[in-house]
């Protein structure tokens, strides 16, 4: 396991707190979460619905802010960084799945995997053969013209997948990702996070409250109730590579 | 983000909601319209008004007479000239010429004769003739003149106005007034002709008793001697009249009088300046004052053109320092263009509320836009768009809107105003009025209303692009 060395680490939570208002009193959703995950490493995060898993992800994506504490990635915090820095970190470390898909229903599956590279700012022609690389990877290269409303969801997800892997993140931040989806094609899914968490060495943090799916593909189980780290295993059976 | 990728999604956004947007559009549409209508009618008015006013001459024009002959006639002779009045004489010319701002100055002529064309024997037409300093060359009444200007100040040319030309011809005359255009059948029958001037020269007096007889060419008749021969031969001392006949060749017709100025009466037919200054015409009204022992040659009244309207008070004050009589009609020039910019600035205030509710249309479509866009929102800033560019986005969005509803809205008020324009011009002809353009659509009106209509969408796109940046994607995002 490689989560002490910073030179294998990918993201860093310390004592992590985020509040939400709700009428006069303060919610914790999140509640000094302290937190590493390593280079490559596969975190499944776990807990009951409203254990504050989705919020740690969110602060660990830089969509939100934590109220304090600390969260470095690739060596920058994010509590310091300014919104157009936040923008620019999403923008280039960070890929992110959702359990409904979030595809732009208005465009066809080569917008949808083309609109973040818009934002990075990535040449015209560069944009094609990388939309046309990730959709290859997923499996999706003939159906680049095909808007979300006429794919099933298996296939919704994997381009979601593609369009998170379009900026080359060294991240991969997935929210429930086969929560919408049966098990077969779940487990397809699955299959293919676990292949690219292998094979480009992304490091993927999943949330999810399916035990047995964590245990089947993550290296480590994070159990959150809360908002508090209530607990950790290493999945030895994954460690060994056995992961089926 | 780059400029093209938010152009191509504020264009896919636009697109998506094609029925809102478009109707959104069309409003601006007819707010632009509806400025463009109303201020292109004050502009048309005030062009009619100035053109009418310019063409006449009257705003860059001094009149300058002496103050002796202000007296008039009869106090000319009884009391003596004194020292501190100023003949308008040469010299006065000359010093009027120099003064800054100083176009030109020429004298204000006119005199009478019978004038016919060279081929028609019997028809006299008894007229007043005037002149033209070269610089009308440039007056508005030239626009569409049919044939030329003067060859040379001194050439032994004619220009005549278009009603003089049907006389001429022996046609039947237009209603009083009116500007005549000649058809160009009509004007080939008269340009490059010769027409027959007879005119009575000024010749210095050496009390010869009569000199009314003495014809040089032979051509006047004995009815050539009118009254003022009459009273001029009791004179004796100071002039002579003598019949003089001159060819010159029509080169130009137009319909109204060039350089009208303070012109009294109507002027159907002039001559290069020059020239008429060389023939030494007696000058209608001029009969009373060269009664007066006077040594030097001196005008009735000098105009003298200013070279801009501004500066005319200036001018005209230093000529009254020098001891003469002025007239302009300043005064009524600024309080015509006060009017005019206060009615464009009320037809414009008009016209824009139109615009203002436009506008308030786009922040209506736009904050729609967001509300049914939160998803979409939260997605780009999930993917890694800034608060920026999700504003940007937005901002193009408002801005095509203005630049589509601005040329739309110039296009469609100019149609409107050439529709009008038609329809006034139509009732005009049935009531035998010339023909005028009410509503004029200046290039510059056309390019305003869009920059303005461009402007007014973004400042309307402000609110709903700064709120739009400002969604936080965890809410955009959470799943319903």
């Amino acid at each position: 396991m490689a989560t002490n060395g910073t030179e294998f680490e990918s993201v860093r939570t310390v004592s992590v707190v985020r509040h939400y208002k709700l009428g006069r009193s303060l919610i914790p959703a999140v509640d000094g979460v302290s937190l590493a995950a390593g280079r490559g490493e596969f975190i499944a995060l776990l807990g009951a619905s409203g254990s504050g898993k989705s919020t740690l992800l969110n602060l660990i994506a830089g969509l939100d802010r934590p109220d304090s504490g600390a969260i470095v990635v690739e060596g920058s915090d994010l509590a310091t960084m300014t919104s157009e820095q936040l923008a620019q970190y999403r923008r280039h470390t960070v890929g992110m799945v959702f359990q409904s898909f979030n595809l732009v229903p208005t465009m066809t599956l080569y917008e949808n995997v083309e609109l973040p590279m818009r934002f990075a700012e990535v040449k015209r022609k560069e944009r094609r053969a990388r939309v046309t690389e990730a959709l290859e990877k997923v499996g999706l290269s003939d159906r680049m013209k095909h808007r979300p409303s006429e794919m099933s969801g298996g296939e919704q997800q994997r381009a979601a997948l593609a369009r998170a892997l379009a900026n080359r993140p060294k991240l991969l931040l997935a929210d429930e990702p086969t929560g919408n989806l049966d098990s077969k094609t779940g487990t397809e899914i699955m299959d293919l996070i676990r292949e690219l968490n292998r094979t480009l060495e992304m490091t993927v943090i999943m949330v999810t409250h399916e035990r047995s799916l964590a245990e089947r593909y993550a290296n480590r189980l994070v159990f959150l109730g809360d908002g508090k780290l209530v607990g950790e295993s290493i999945n030895e059976l994954e460690k060994i590579g056995a992961g089926r | 983000m780059r400029a093209y990728d938010l152009i191509e999604l504020a264009g896919r956004n636009l697109r998506e909601a094609g029925l809102r947007n478009s109707l959104t559009t069309l409003g601006i549409g007819v707010g632009v319209a509806s400025l463009v209508a109303m201020l292109s009618l004050g502009i048309g008015l005030q062009k009619l008004a100035t053109r009418q006013l310019g063409r006449s001459g009257l705003f860059d024009t001094v009149v300058v007479t002496s103050r002796q002959d202000s007296r008039g006639p009869r106090f000319a002779q009884a009391a003596p000239v004194t020292a501190q009045i100023k003949p308008l004489d040469d010299v006065a010319r000359h010093n009027f010429e120099q003064m800054a701002n100083v176009a030109e100055v020429y004298p204000n002529f006119s005199a009478v004769g019978d004038v016919r064309l060279e081929t028609d024997k019997t028809g006299n037409h008894f007229t007043v003739v005037g002149t033209l300093p070269q610089s009308a060359r440039t007056s508005e009444a030239f626009d569409d003149v049919q044939g030329s200007f003067f060859s040379s100040g001194t050439a032994e040319e004619a220009i005549i106005l278009g009603d003089f030309g049907r006389d001429l011809l022996n046609l039947p005359r237009e209603p009083r007034g009116t500007d005549v255009k000649l058809t160009s059948d009509q004007a080939s029958q008269l340009l490059g002709k010769y027409i027959v001037l007879r005119y009575h020269k000024r010749e210095a007096g050496e009390s010869a008793p009569l000199a009314g007889k003495t014809t040089k060419k032979g051509e006047a008749d004995p009815d050539d001697v009118d009254s003022a021969d009459g009273v001029k031969a009791e004179d004796a001392q100071s002039f002579n009249l003598v019949p003089k006949t001159l060819k010159l060749k029509i080169v130009g017709i137009v319909s109204s009088e060039p350089n009208r100025g303070l012109r009294q009466g109507r002027t159907p037919m002039f001559l290069p300046l020059a020239l008429a200054e060389s023939l030494d015409m007696v000058q209608a009204g001029e009969l009373w004052s060269t009664l007066r022992p006077s040594e030097n040659k001196t005008y009735i009244a000098l105009i003298v053109r200013v070279a801009k309207s501004k500066a005319v008070s200036q001018v005209e004050d230093e000529i009254r320092k020098q001891g003469f009589s002025t007239f302009s009609i300043l005064d009524a020039s600024k309080g015509i263009t006060r009017f005019f910019t206060f009615l464009d600035l009320f037809l414009g205030i008009f016209g824009s509320l139109a615009l203002a509710v436009a506008s308030l249309g786009i922040v209506n479509t736009l904050v729609m836009a967001i509300l049914e866009r939160r998803r979409e929102i939260g997605i780009m800033k999930a993917l890694g768009a800034s608060d920026g560019d999700v504003k940007r986005i937005f901002f193009v969005e408002a801005g095509s809107m203005g630049i589509l509803g601005g040329a739309l809205g110039a296009g469609l008020g100019w149609a409107i105003g050439r529709a009008i324009n038609f329809a006034t011009n139509i009732y005009l002809q049935r009531q035998d009025i010339r023909p005028e353009n009410f509503w004029v659509v200046p290039v510059w009106l056309v390019a305003a209303a869009l920059g303005f209509s461009v402007f007014v969408s973004m400042f309307a796109g402000l609110y709903p692009a700064s709120r739009a940046a400002k969604l936080d994607p965890v809410q955009a995002l959470r799943h319903d």
